[in-house]
């Protein structure tokens, strides 16, 4: 049973979003990195890209698999987890603890397409 | 098979040289700095024995199609004649940008290639400056674009490729600056015309066909799929990579496909050479000939000594036996599938091609396609391609081609039936196999995540 | 059935296997085939060949190829190819060996992969390499299409216009049909310098077409100012004397093994090369051999970060190419590790006195100027004639000389490698001197 933790916001593509403000925190689910097995390295975008809700904005990979990434917002790249960049199995070791990049949106608007924790279990049962 | 565990960088002693060049040698001394090198070369200095019996070493880890049976799907592993080898030296010593006057044979091999492809396949004309299988479909669908271009037809950017598709197929076509569609794939394996149907427009370049598919399934419906392309404006595309089975009995031509690439490496016998070199020619139908020499996809004249020993290969078969290759190879894959479908799971019960797929074992338990492969590597047989194509979870892919004789088929039966039992009665054996392999299972996530790409000495 | 030798099938295991299958003929297992897409008939093809048939095919064919002595280059390099070699290469568990996906059975091809990949990287200076590419053109065009990979939305490559012309030709191809706006230039640096392109990256040869050893001095620079990658096009053979990728600031560095003891054979089977600094290790297309290790701690290879690749990522993937020419990265290693470093200081030192030699041979013919005066060569030069190149080439190919490539500005190249002597190139300068051109 994969963890999904209350007060997150996520997307079809298994990205979680924790909203501080006009910021996006945006990571993958728990259940993502389990489908995915051990991540051996995540495609960063770099810190002042635009990016569209929607879109790719990198990918994790792992031996045998390889699964983009896509934004559930719009907005400017703030940061990036430079961490992953060497140390990838954060993202299995705790999903949620191990977030990817950081948005500063540009449509808040488009948080209302996402799901809440209610609604993504329901969704990847 | 042995375990050794050397690099060439680790027999290295200064001062010795394994080199044999004319005594006159070079007072020609580069001054530093400039444009001359300044970072001392790291080579092996080694002596001539110690590289014979280094790559000696290396080369019995390996298992190849002389070693014994190689059932990997898709990849047509038949026997390399020694005949073909023998015949490519008397050629080494042509220059590529000779003038066609010194190179008469050169250009005789390359005509013969032409008629005898055109003839088996029913295209036009090939080209053969193709690489590989993969460049064969880059060149192919280049020559798809030019087509559209040339008749003033630029808004075709898309291009259909079914759900079962060798991965190198929308990868060529994203190379290629094609949109890639997907048509899905119905229950019995073959590509859903409806599907297919809303798909069509003036938008689409073509559609890339493996025919047999990757599931060894004849694509019955290629007639209605044709007209259909075709009515759209599109273009079919011939994946060569399975044409073992039609060799010697259908056409691509007559089937309506407009481009298509062979892998010589494949279907006519030459050697794969642990990953190449291949051949990959490209054939077209009359509508494409005066377009066939736009895309110069390589340097010169594509692997001139692959295809001199395809070329042997037909020679040696000649028209009689040309007519058997796809019936035999077809022959033994149904045996196979006929004399296992008890103990493994046949998703699609059908009449297969030159392969077919299970979605692994039938009682599984814990074992997993990746461990019956393994544990056939314990007794002495290479693994079929496993986890392709993506339409199972546990696929095994089975191809056993002609040249293997039916004892050998009836060893490697007894030997999956005996796998099966294992599966129940001793999982870890699987679980940890192989067990008799100069190496286990490797560690491949650290291998992916801490990449060691090149040897540093200590 | 039974009569032919690559069929082992006798007509009992036929029966037997029909059986099986439940089927009463090979025909029936086509079924499913409409009938009129079946071939009647016989294939317009020649009868079957005895061995001996077939060697006398290929001996009348051969025999109308005429054997020259190799004065050009031109990208295909008449190097001597050590014994050993084809000893090696032609042992049935490296040549019938497939791509080595059970690493447990193929350590063999594994373990020269990884050293030709440390091979590469000592003569380009750079951090990582691959398996190998087709040839050196297609590694080029590969090159190009990960500039743009690694610099995402930008569009425009700039080439040197002084490129070989199958290099050129092969990058105009990709270019075409990749939305890749490549941009052929003489100067490279004026033409990056003006800054208005969206620069992915630049290529540029390490010895251009003339065989002139260029100097790249603050092009890097100026480049990675600009936004893009460089790229060097390189002889591998000539990087064991001349300044490498990595010194020169280069991103990439490919080009063609071939000049690494492969024979001339028409043009093919070569081996294209392809490397990179680290920063750029995930968009290297191709495949790739890492060292890792088993369960119980023996050292071992894998072909790794395969979710680059075709087989994983489908259309995302870095490149499409599958089969490289893995059998000719073992020659080009196995030539390496017999030539060692002094061999090819050895080597390059014959070809760089001997196509000297050459040089000023032919400038003392009277029959030639020097367009390039005073620039640095290897192994091959180009010359103006002042006679007409059609007649020289064919004076030459009559005396069993194949040199004087013709280029489209009107000079001719030659070229010298260590396989030839100075007693051949004396006939050669003889048969140029005397003739009437």
């Amino acid at each position: 049973m994969s963890r999904i933790i209350e007060g997150l916001l996520y997307s079809e593509s298994h990205e979680w979003v924790k909203v501080e403000g006009d910021l996006a925190i945006i990571g993958v689910s728990d259940f993502a990195q389990a489908e995915m097995g051990d991540i051996t390295y995540v495609d960063l975008p770099s810190e002042g890209d635009e990016v569209q809700a929607g879109e790719e904005f990198g990918a994790l990979e792992s031996v045998k698999a390889s699964s983009e990434l896509y934004c559930p917002v719009s907005g400017t790249v703030e940061a990036v987890n430079e961490d992953l960049e060497s140390a990838p199995e954060k993202v299995n070791e705790d999903a949620y603890a191990a977030w990817i990049i950081k948005v500063r949106m540009s449509d808040p608007a488009e948080l209302e397409a996402l799901m809440d924790a209610a609604a993504y279990e329901q969704a990847i049962k | 098979m042995r375990y050794y565990d050397k690099l060439i960088f680790e027999l290295s002693r200064p001062g010795r040289s394994a080199f044999s060049l004319p005594s006159e040698a070079g007072s020609f001394k580069p001054t530093s700095g400039s444009i001359w090198r300044e970072t001392p070369l790291d080579l092996p200095e080694v002596s001539e024995p110690d590289v014979v019996r280094h790559y000696t070493n290396l080369s019995q880890m390996n298992f190849g199609v002389d070693t014994g049976f190689y059932p990997l799907g898709s990849c047509t592993m038949k026997y390399n004649p020694k005949i073909n080898e023998e015949i490519v030296s008397q050629f080494n010593g042509i220059h590529p940008l000779q003038p066609a006057s010194t190179t008469e044979g050169v250009k005789a091999v390359y005509d013969f290639m032409d008629k005898a492809l055109a003839e088996i396949t029913g295209m036009k004309h090939f080209t053969f400056l193709p690489c590989a299988g993969a460049h064969g479909e880059l060149t192919g669908l280049m020559l798809i674009r030019e087509y559209h271009m040339s008749r003033g037809d630029s808004a075709r950017t898309k291009i259909i490729v079914p759900d079962s598709a060798h991965g190198t197929n929308p990868a060529s076509a994203a190379v290629c600056g094609l949109d890639v569609v997907v048509v899905k794939s119905r229950p019995d394996g073959l590509v859903d015309v409806e599907d297919l149907k809303p798909l069509l427009g003036p938008d689409i370049a073509g559609i890339m066909m493996t025919n047999p598919n990757t599931l060894g399934l004849f694509e019955r419906d290629i007639k209605e799929i044709a007209e259909l392309v075709h009515g759209c404006g599109g273009l079919l595309y011939y994946d060569g990579a399975n044409m073992n089975p039609l060799l010697g009995v259908v056409r691509p031509g007559d089937m309506g496909f407009d481009v298509m690439h062979l892998n010589l490496h494949k279907t006519f016998s030459t050697p794969h050479g642990g990953g190449g070199p291949g051949s990959g020619p490209v054939g077209v139908s009359e509508r494409l000939v005066h377009l066939l020499d736009k895309p110069r996809v390589s340097g010169f004249h594509g692997n001139f000594g692959v295809i001199l020993r395809a070329c042997a290969y037909i020679l040696s078969l000649g028209r009689e036996n040309i007519k058997l290759a796809g019936r035999l190879s077809t022959l033994a894959a149904n045996y196979i599938k006929e004399s296992l479908k008890d103990s493994f799971k046949l998703p699609i019960e059908s009449v297969c091609k030159h392969e077919f797929v299970f979605d692994g074992l039938r009682e599984a338990g814990e074992v997993t396609t990746l461990d019956v492969a393994k544990r056939l590597l314990d007794y002495g047989f290479h693994a079929p391609t496993i986890y392709f194509p993506l339409l199972f979870h546990q696929a095994l892919m089975i191809e056993p081609t002609e040249t293997e004789s039916l004892q050998t088929l009836d060893e490697f039966i007894d030997v999956m039936h005996t796998i099966a039992k294992e599966a129940s009665a001793t999982p870890d054996l699987l679980k940890t196999a192989p067990h008799n392999t100069p190496i286990g299972r490797p560690d491949e996530t650290t291998a992916a995540r801490q990449p060691v790409l090149k040897y540093s000495r200590q | 059935m039974g009569t032919f030798a690559y069929f082992p099938h006798t007509e009992e295991d036929i029966r037997v296997m029909l059986e099986r299958v439940g089927v009463a003929s090979m025909d029936e297992l086509y079924a499913d085939v409409p009938a009129e897409f079946i071939h009647k008939g016989e294939y317009d093809l020649p009868s079957a060949k005895s061995e001996d048939e077939v060697r006398a095919w290929f001996e009348s064919l051969s025999s109308k190829n005429i054997k020259l002595k190799v004065f050009a280059g031109g990208g295909a390099y008449d190097h001597y190819t050590p014994s050993v070699i084809p000893y090696i290469t032609s042992r049935s568990e490296f040549l019938t060996a497939y791509t080595p996906y059970q690493c447990e059975i193929s350590q063999g091809t594994l373990r020269y992969i990884f050293e030709w990949q440390t091979m590469i990287c000592n003569l380009t200076g750079l951090d990582v390499a691959n398996a190998s590419m087709y040839d050196g053109p297609t590694a080029a065009a590969e090159a190009m299409r990960m500039c743009v990979a690694c610099t995402r939305k930008r569009k425009t490559v700039v080439a040197s216009s002084a490129l070989l012309p199958n290099v050129l030709a092969t990058l105009r191809t990709y270019a075409r049909y990749s939305g890749i706006n490549l941009v052929e230039t003489w100067d490279v640096t004026e033409a990056v310098a003006e800054g208005t392109l969206d620069l992915a990256g630049v290529i540029v040869p390490s010895i251009n077409r003339f065989g002139i050893i260029e100097n790249h001095t603050g092009l890097a620079g100026l480049v990675h100012e600009m936004g893009g990658l460089l790229v060097e096009y390189c002889d591998p053979s000539a990087l064991a004397v001349v300044k490498t990728p990595a010194e020169w600031g280069a991103d990439i560095a490919v080009g063609d093994g071939q000049s690494l003891g492969i024979p001339l054979c028409y043009g093919g089977p070569y081996v294209g090369f392809m490397a990179c600094r680290n920063e750029w290790m995930r968009k290297l297309p191709g495949r790739i051999v890492g060292q890792t290790a088993d369960a119980s701690g023996r050292r071992a290879f894998v072909l790794t970060l395969q979710a680059r690749e075709q087989h994983i990522r489908r259309e995302k993937a870095t490149s499409n190419i599958c089969s490289n020419e893995s059998l000719m990265a073992l020659w080009c290693t196995v030539y390496l590790s017999i030539m060692g470093p002094e061999g090819m200081r050895r080597l390059n030192g014959l070809c760089y006195e001997l196509s000297h030699y050459l040089h000023d041979q032919l400038l003392a013919t009277g029959k030639f100027t020097d367009p390039f005066e005073g620039r640095p060569f290897l192994k091959e030069f180009a010359l103006q004639p002042q006679c007409d190149t059609a007649r020289l080439q064919q004076v030459l190919l009559d005396a069993g000389f194949f040199g004087a490539l013709g280029t489209e500005e009107g000079y001719v190249t030659f070229c010298a490698t260590e396989r030839r002597t100075r007693e051949e190139i004396d006939a050669l300068v003889k048969v140029v001197k005397e003739a009437e051109l």
